[in-house]
């Protein structure tokens, strides 16, 4: 009888932690435009610089001392994973704490989280890159990807737009790519809403541009990002150019606090953004892109 | 840090009966910790010692509801990096904007020997009528734990975070029994701001809206549901001009039942 | 089937107490049976039932000592096991070198008693969510003990049946009771039932007994105080996201959020950073949110479901259509607290089945009717 020990149910604990977070020293601030900043970062465990890899379009949790985590995808070379960039706009409560950030500060790190751009499924077409404002920076790794292996592709496209000169991230480097990367077989395009005297290239947005590539859609797989307005025309523009929806991939932003689909925060329709997402097949999502206030 | 390198803080007080500096006083043990964090230069409630400007954070608790006080609060923004507004009177006007829809004259020709001593304006108003607010704290009083959460953000460089949830969705979080489902108590629970921690509902009592209106409040719905728990559309009226009476969502509530009051009167014979 | 008298039931509780586990069961405080930590048998609402309606609950007094002859009150295992607030995280600063901790802390494990069908499910659904995501949810589930209570009394806002999950427990306990006047027939379905009911002198049920516990659940199925048909989910929700009626329910509803509170198996948080005014030690705590409130799809420069009907349509399409999706389970347990606990008494029950009504109606803008 009494003789059971009821102690004997316990279940011994398990040192389960979660997502672990990393932490990583700010290397480098680079100023990209009026309010948005590049933040160079390496880990500082030795273990971590050599094991931490991620996907183009991936996105890491930063997480700032006092203030908060946010979600930010990186923006670097993932054939680098040594050292990280995030590109972030100072536009709340977390990004604006990332100004006072300074090299040596420290911050951590939770990722990768979510489906990358699908550069494996664009290989022996042409690929087409369209990103409008900051929505070029989840897709900068993705460039970086392509190039590299640029030989997958038949021809690689990279169109850039945003509202003024001063608001065009990386612009040394689309100069740059725009300058030398053609002979590599990198066609870059760039266009701002309002040009000013020294803006050498297009005007107009970015749709403007999908003439002047002579686009062949049949052959081609798009990767789309930018400011909901940007991605809504562009999308109409790739629709009325009648390419292949299962072609055309577009990255989604939602409100994020876990990135491990248990927030609930970033649901569009059926879809955790964080899990499912950000990257999604166009044809997935373009129902649900319709309805008002999803 | 050094008195030098600490944030100076500052705080001042216009229409208000200084309760929510008293939060800040009762906040003992948190209080030594505030004192090593910031410099606290002007706090009227616990010290006549008045350094001048500039200020990195400002406190201002009461309403503008006297002419000097439009004058004073212009310049107390213009030495503040950083305004908050503390407590329901410098968010929504206060109690005393129960005037704003009276005659205020009458009331000082009433209550004072002298009136023509008294110098007052014919409305109570929130600060951010007057200047630019960075952040209100609402409240009757303001809830001390909020105002070291935002303090201690502002520390670490980030703007504060201030939940506009309803009061429900903290009174289910610390478990209490809804007065309104389990009691029929009229509640303003459903439309008002959280931040208090549900005070009220954890007493068994309806809540009085002393937050102010959460974002944003289905104040019609509400009112249909205390008028069929039998209060008269009236008291309805009355609960919705209250303590934040003056914030425009209640106001617009407290009208529309009248108005319908109204209506109901006419239409009644 | 084994057979337990009250005292013996009583025993039970005490030796769960007595071997370090933090027992949650029904007892009554503020006019409610709410599932609180107790100390024993003692604390169950003896002799106590409730009527719940839509907006309504009030507690009635009973003739009897029957402690389980209600249906529930405000709350479920939800509280206990995915805590309304909860520090995931430390954090700390020392000379510029940061750490995070985030391990589950090693509180007392849990007892729960009295669980419902409903609830039993609800966890199971929580389960889906949580088990391999969250450790401090894993930790606390694997380790707690679970007595159920087959259902004798639903409640007026109840629909398990419709929704398949009781009156009858069928999973997530280690005992299920069924209380009879002098005791208790208890269905053992663990090898930790096994062990608790040891712990207490039992004896087989007899077939009376066995056919009594049978008739309590069989009476209950025919008591439910609502029904819901949810055929052809989740498609039904999805092809009606411009139905009507989601303007016509948001000119009802306060987007209070208590439905989304009381729900057994809403999972939906928000993490929220602190940080001691000293600067050094900072938390990330897990709080309940609901996709009611505005802020909850906040984005940069704007709130994505600005609309009341938006909410609302987001929080009735997850629970009864994209959970399916999600995690191949319906989101709702029919355990009917969200039309108990609304304050002006929104029945989901009433809502579907009036979309269901008018399957396929858009709402049409006002200048396009005009014109």
């Amino acid at each position: 009888m009494m003789a059971v020990d009821l102690r004997s149910l316990e279940v011994p604990p398990e040192s389960a932690e979660g997502t672990p977070t990393r932490v990583a020293t700010i290397r480098r601030i680079v100023q990209e435009t009026p309010d948005t900043f590049t933040y160079w970062m390496t880990f500082r465990d030795p273990v971590d610089r050599a094991t931490y890899r991620f996907a183009p379009g991936q996105l890491n949790m930063l997480y700032l001392f006092g203030v908060g985590e946010i979600p930010i995808s990186v923006a670097s070379d993932p054939e680098l994973p040594a050292r990280i960039a995030h590109t972030i706009r100072s536009t709340g409560r977390v990004t604006d704490a990332f100004r006072l950030l300074k090299p040596g500060d420290q911050v951590g790190v939770r990722g990768p989280f979510g489906r990358p751009w699908p550069l494996r499924e664009a290989r022996g077409g042409d690929l087409m890159i369209v990103a409008g404002g900051l929505g070029l920076a989840p897709l900068r790794s993705a460039i970086y990807q392509a190039i590299r292996h640029r030989g997958q592709f038949r021809r690689l496209m990279v169109l850039v737009g945003a509202r003024g000169p001063e608001h065009m991230l990386y612009r040394q480097e689309l100069d740059m790519w725009n300058q030398w990367m053609q002979f590599r077989g990198v066609e870059t395009y760039l266009t701002v809403d309002v040009a000013d005297d020294q803006w050498p290239y297009d005007e107009g947005v970015v749709t403007t541009l999908f003439p002047k590539v002579r686009v062949d859609p049949e052959w081609t797989t798009a990767f789309v990002c930018g400011p909901e307005i940007m991605m809504h025309f562009a999308l109409r523009g790739l629709r009325d150019m009648e390419f292949p929806m299962d072609q055309v991939w577009v990255s989604m932003e939602r409100n994020m606090q876990c990135a491990i689909r248990v927030c609930g925060h970033c649901q569009f329709g059926p879809k955790f953004v964080c899990a499912d997402g950000p990257v999604f097949r166009y044809d997935e999502v373009a129902d649900l892109m319709e309805v008002h206030e999803l | 840090m050094s008195a030098s390198t600490k944030p100076r803080v500052a705080v001042f007080k216009m229409a208000s009966c200084d309760g929510c500096q008293l939060q800040i006083l009762d906040a003992e043990e948190a209080l030594l910790d505030l004192a090593g964090a910031i410099n606290i230069v002007n706090f009227a409630e616990a010290s006549s010692y008045m350094e001048p400007g500039p200020y990195d954070v400002t406190l201002v608790e009461g309403s503008i509801s006297a002419p000097e006080q439009i004058e004073q609060v212009k310049e107390i923004r213009e030495q503040s990096k950083f305004l908050i507004a503390i407590g329901a009177c410098a968010t929504s006007g206060g109690i005393q904007a129960l005037r704003n829809t009276q005659d205020a004259g009458a009331f000082v020709r009433t209550i004072y020997p002298t009136p023509e001593y008294v110098k007052t304006l014919a409305t109570s108003t929130p600060i951010a009528d007057h200047v630019r607010v960075d952040l209100e704290l609402t409240g009757c009083p303001i809830d001390r734990g909020q105002l070291l959460g935002a303090l201690s953000a502002l520390l670490a460089g980030a703007m504060p975070r201030i939940s506009t949830s309803s009061v429900c969705v903290e009174c289910k979080r610390r478990g209490y029994v809804c007065v309104l489902v389990a009691k029929g108590e009229p509640c303003l629970g459903p439309v008002t701001r959280t931040g208090c921690g549900a005070l009220c509902p954890a007493f068994g009592r309806g809540c009085y809206g002393c937050f102010g209106p959460s974002q944003p409040p289905n104040t019609d719905a509400l009112g249909r549901r205390l008028v069929d728990l039998g209060l008269p559309s009236k008291l309805v009226a009355d609960k919705f001009r209250f303590i934040t009476g003056w914030a425009p969502a209640f106001r617009e509530a407290a009208d529309a039942i009248a108005d319908g009051r109204k209506d109901e009167e006419v239409a009644a014979p | 089937m084994r057979y337990l008298d009250r005292e013996a039931f009583g025993k039970l509780v005490d030796a769960l107490a007595g071997a370090g586990y933090d027992l949650i069961g029904p007892t009554v405080r503020d006019g409610a049976i709410v599932l609180d930590h107790i100390d024993g048998a003692e604390d169950l609402p003896s002799g106590v039932g409730e009527e719940q309606g839509p907006g309504t609950y009030r507690l009635t007094s009973r003739d009897d000592d029957m402690v389980f002859s209600w249906a529930h009150g405000p709350d479920a295992g939800k509280r206990f096991l995915f805590p309304a607030r909860e520090v995931l995280c430390t954090a700390k600063r020392n000379d510029g070198q940061l750490t995070v901790e985030c391990r589950p802390g090693d509180e007392r494990p849990f007892a729960f008693v009295g669980l419902r069908s409903c609830d039993l499910h609800a966890i199971a659904v929580q389960d889906r969510v949580f088990l391999d995501a969250d450790p401090h949810y894993a930790r606390r589930r694997e380790r707690a003990l679970f007595i159920g209570v087959n259902c004798a009394v639903p409640g007026g806002t109840c629909f398990c049946t419709s929704m398949g999950t009781g009156p009858k427990c069928t999973i997530g306990f280690d005992l299920a009771l069924t209380e009879l006047p002098g005791g208790f027939v208890v269905e053992v379905s663990s090898p930790r039932g096994e062990q608790m009911i040891e712990v207490v002198r039992s004896r087989e049920a007899t077939e009376e007994e066995v056919r009594a516990a049978q008739a309590v659940t069989t009476e209950a199925e025919g008591q439910m105080g609502r029904s819901l048909d949810v055929a052809d989910m989740p498609e039904l929700l999805y092809r009606n996201r411009e139905h009507p009626r989601w303007k016509d329910v948001a000119a009802r509803c306060l987007a209070c959020g208590n439905c989304t509170s009381a729900c057994p198996t809403c999972f939906c948080h928000d993490i929220v950073e602190g940080m001691s005014i000293t600067g050094d030690t900072a938390t990330r705590t897990r709080e309940w949110a609901s996709c009611f409130s505005e802020e909850f799809s906040h984005i940069v420069g704007m709130e994505i479901r600005k609309s009341r009907e938006s909410r609302y349509r987001q929080w009735l399409t997850h629970k009864f259509a994209s959970w399916i999706d999600q995690f191949g389970t319906s989101g709702c347990v029919g355990c009917g607290r969200c039309i108990t606990w609304c304050p002006v008494g929104i029945d989901v029950t009433e809502e579907i089945t009036a979309i269901r009504a008018t399957d396929g109606e858009v709402e049409v803008a006002e200048e396009v009717m005009a014109s």
